[in-house]
């Protein structure tokens, strides 16, 4: 599924205008980015959790030409998955 | 501060012409098709955010780590969570 088909089913469950839809669900997202920009973390029941990992700057290597290459620091957001979803998937129903 | 999902139905109902409760079921909507997805084993794209993917993980043996016995793990299936290049780079402080 795609987000433009997320929104298409939010917009039918919820009986609302696409557009509607639509700006609800860029707010949504928006605001989980938002979350994550400023190193904090999201946590939804049943869904899963977002957190912010940090990474100091390494010496790493190209892997095509085997040159040496200054990594800079570097922050990653993590997904952990939730209880009750990742039981869901597991089971497949 | 931890986002968590009295915070989204907060800010949709204050950036909506909506009722709290009409914001309230949206969210819950918003992530019930987004679970209802994953647990059919499709992969969820949300482009600009990232990409949720469902993995086959094989059957393995492997360890309790508490009292060192070995024990099979099952095949089970797992989310991993990409982020989108948008995401990676506004948490690495580049604005859009």
């Amino acid at each position: 599924m795609n987000k433009s088909e997320l929104i298409e089913a939010i917009a039918q469950q919820e009986n609302l205008p696409h557009r509607e839809a639509s700006s609800i669900t860029n707010t949504i997202l928006e605001t989980m980015i938002d979350t994550l920009a400023t190193g904090e973390s999201i946590e939804i029941r049943g869904f899963g959790s977002f957190v912010i990992k940090e990474y100091e700057a390494y010496q790493g290597r190209n892997p095509k030409t085997g040159d040496k290459i200054e990594v800079p620091p570097k922050r990653l957001p993590f997904f952990k998955v939730g209880k009750e979803l990742k039981e869901r998937v597991n089971k497949g129903s | 501060m931890t986002l968590t999902k009295a915070d989204l139905v907060q800010k949709i109902y204050q950036t909506h012409n909506l009722t709290k409760a009409q914001a309230t079921s949206i969210v819950e909507t918003f992530l019930k098709i987004s679970k209802d997805c994953l647990a059919n084993g499709e992969d969820l794209l949300i482009s600009g955010f990232g990409k949720f993917n469902i993995k086959d993980k094989n059957a393995r043996r492997g360890r309790n780590p508490q009292t060192g016995k070995e024990l099979i793990l099952t095949a089970r299936k797992v989310v991993t969570f990409k982020p989108s290049g948008i995401l990676r780079d506004r948490v690495n402080g580049m604005q859009q």
